[in-house]
């Protein structure tokens, strides 16, 4: 279901999320003419670029101008288009999240949104360009689907996936190459979180690129005898009880991991699972109610406590105090 | 004396007189739904009953018993809240029964305070936070002209909205991609919730505005039948441009104590305020057709 050696960092392939979606795009607008893309000027950087080249008049650059277009993707979509906007997710959703509300989802209008750069790997561009809020604001929209892939592959599953949901879609994209650790052939549903590692001792669910930090975390782990179960749990809303539930039950500890502000992003959305239905011990990773800054990805994610050995620290510290 | 217009698209004559008779009827339904409702906006239903009454009943290719006809033309309103004008004027073109206009504002209603394009047939879109309607009507133009289909869109929006960032956007937007079959009106009324609009967030010159950024502009009376059917058909045939219509309107029109009253921009009548108003608006019929 994984590459093969995943483990292995020397020879694991490396993408960025986004190409998976250029690519995505180009196949889906073969297939379906109804299918058209929308940017606010940045074409390149969310690949946007790679449809345009193909099917330009079935392209709109609308200038940097987000809110109207998320407005016009709505009326695109109430006449029978399938459109796609692209931009980053600090803009779109963060810029024009009242027009996703009132114009999308209340509407139920059939817009995909894709929401780049998010995440502390971001880097340089800092704090301004680094989307942390937005699992938080998206998932909190009625009607609205919300999935943060895992690695390219994935992506350009999620956006297929997403074109054949009838009705409003968020893709949370990233910015860096991060590890392709799944394959083309690894089974994907919307909704349905997948088990990447099994264990016994604790749960770590994440989504998005990071989860191969989690799964690092989990290989060096269990060297020490500490078997993790690792769930990309890429479909955040509507998010998937049953497996959640059943992991927590077989580990009775969790620990979330995502590079998204730790008030209502995943971590949140997991604990909203469990304190409902079976409450276990949480350990939520993310960042903490701050905001990011310049440097590369790499300092970041240190700095900010989202790398492999602070996902490593905080299992150990949950298990010497559960005594498992 | 009736004088006699014919459309475009229908190949029938409109009594102007006719549609008076009933515009004024929809003013009075607006009035006692207002009234039953306990709140809403009664200045600028008011205000634009006579271009929905000619949209609706002189210039629009539509099908009240088929509201989802891939032919029909497109109708978005942009500020929401005057949707008691848009609800009264749909029912009279038969799109759902008269008696559920009452139901206005209240629980279960498929009349929504504001728009919802999921709620009621012929409402084609969701509106109320402002400059939102302008931006969906030009992706329905868009898409529109992608399938190379005739059908027309026009987005009726007020002027105060016009503080709206967004709708600057869009109307670059439309003027880029020359959408020639999108018109937009505006319901030039002066007034928005604070006060007057040149008081508030100075619009003027609106005109020289719109021409700046590259739409054909159309001035007319919002309440003279001919010329508001005469403008809304002559939007259609402008080939290089999207074209506005600048509506001068008198909001509360119709009823003497609400015409030209910021006050009674988001206010609805009580119970003598209904009773007086209905009484205007039944002299004003007779001077149409007689008693």
């Amino acid at each position: 279901m994984l590459v093969r050696d995943v483990y292995n960092e020397k020879t694991i392939g490396r993408e960025p999320t986004r190409n998976g979606y250029g690519a995505a795009l180009v196949e889906l607008g073969r297939k379906n003419k109804n299918i058209v893309v929308l940017t606010g000027d940045l074409a390149e950087s969310t690949r946007a670029q790679m449809f345009q080249a193909k099917y330009p008049e079935r392209f709109f650059d609308v200038g940097v101008a987000e809110q109207n277009m998320m407005g016009v993707a709505a009326g695109l979509a109430l006449t029978g288009k399938i459109p796609f906007v692209s931009s980053y997710a600090v803009f779109s959703p963060g810029r024009n999240w009242d027009q996703l509300r009132v114009s999308v989802c209340y509407s139920r209008a059939n817009v995909k949104i894709i929401g780049a750069h998010t995440g502390l790997s971001v880097g340089p561009d800092g704090a301004t360009h680094q989307a942390l809020e937005d699992i938080a604001i998206t998932r909190c929209l009625p009607n609205l689907t919300v999935i943060a892939p895992c690695d390219v592959h994935e992506t350009k599953k999620a956006i297929f996936a997403a074109a054949k949901i009838a009705g409003p879609v968020y893709i949370r994209l990233a910015r860096e190459a991060t590890p392709a650790f799944t394959t083309p052939n690894t089974d994907f549903q919307v909704g349905r979180a997948d088990i990447l590692r099994r264990g016994h001792h604790v749960s770590i669910i994440g989504c998005g690129p990071i989860l191969y930090e989690a799964l690092q975390a989990a290989h060096s782990l269990s060297q020490e005898g500490i078997e993790a179960e690792v769930i990309n749990c890429h479909t955040i809303k509507p998010i998937d009880h049953k497996t959640i539930i059943a992991s927590a039950k077989k580990t009775e500890a969790v620990v979330t991991v995502e590079e998204h502000q730790i008030i209502g992003g995943l971590g949140s959305a997991v604990a909203e699972v469990l304190s409902a239905h079976y409450p276990v011990p949480l350990k939520m990773i993310g960042v903490r109610d701050t905001f990011g800054e310049s440097g590369t990805p790499n300092e970041l994610m240190i700095k900010y406590g989202l790398d492999r050995n602070q996902i490593i620290d905080t299992v150990r510290r949950m298990m010497k105090s559960l005594l498992k | 004396m009736a004088l006699l217009v014919k459309t475009k698209n229908q190949d029938k004559h409109h009594d102007l007189e006719a549609l008076s008779v009933l515009a004024n009827e929809i003013r009075r339904d607006i009035i006692k739904m207002l009234y039953e409702a306990g709140s809403g906006h009664s200045g600028g239903s008011l205000g634009m009953t006579d271009i929905f009454t000619a949209l609706y009943f002189a210039v629009l290719n539509h099908d009240p018993k088929k509201p989802a006809w891939s032919g029909r033309d497109r109708v978005f309103l942009s500020n929401g809240h005057i949707c008691p004008v848009w609800y009264a004027t749909l029912a009279h073109a038969g799109y759902f029964p008269l008696s559920e206009l009452k139901t206005l504002r209240k629980l279960g209603s498929r009349l929504q305070g504001h728009p919802h394009n999921l709620s009621l047939p012929g409402v084609e879109n969701t509106g109320g936070p402002l400059g939102q309607g302008i931006s969906q009507a030009i992706g329905a133009a868009l898409a529109l002209r992608l399938d190379q289909k005739k059908n027309y869109v026009f987005c009726l929006m007020s002027d105060g909205e016009l503080n709206e960032g967004q709708t600057w956007e869009a109307f670059m937007f439309a003027a880029k991609y020359k959408l020639n079959n999108l018109t937009a009106v505006i319901d030039r009324n002066n007034i928005q919730i604070d006060g007057y609009t040149e008081d508030i967030m100075p619009l003027e010159p609106l005109a020289d505005k719109f021409k700046a950024f590259g739409w054909h502009v159309l001035e007319i009376n919002g309440h003279n039948m001919p010329e508001i059917i005469s403008a809304l058909e002559t939007s259609k045939v402008i080939y290089e441009k999207p074209v506005v219509v600048i509506a001068h309107t008198i909001p509360g029109k119709g009823v003497s104590f609400m015409e030209n009253r910021f006050e009674w921009h988001g206010k609805p009548p009580a119970k003598n305020e209904r009773d007086q108003a209905l009484k205007e608006l039944m002299k004003e019929r007779k001077d149409y057709v007689g008693s």
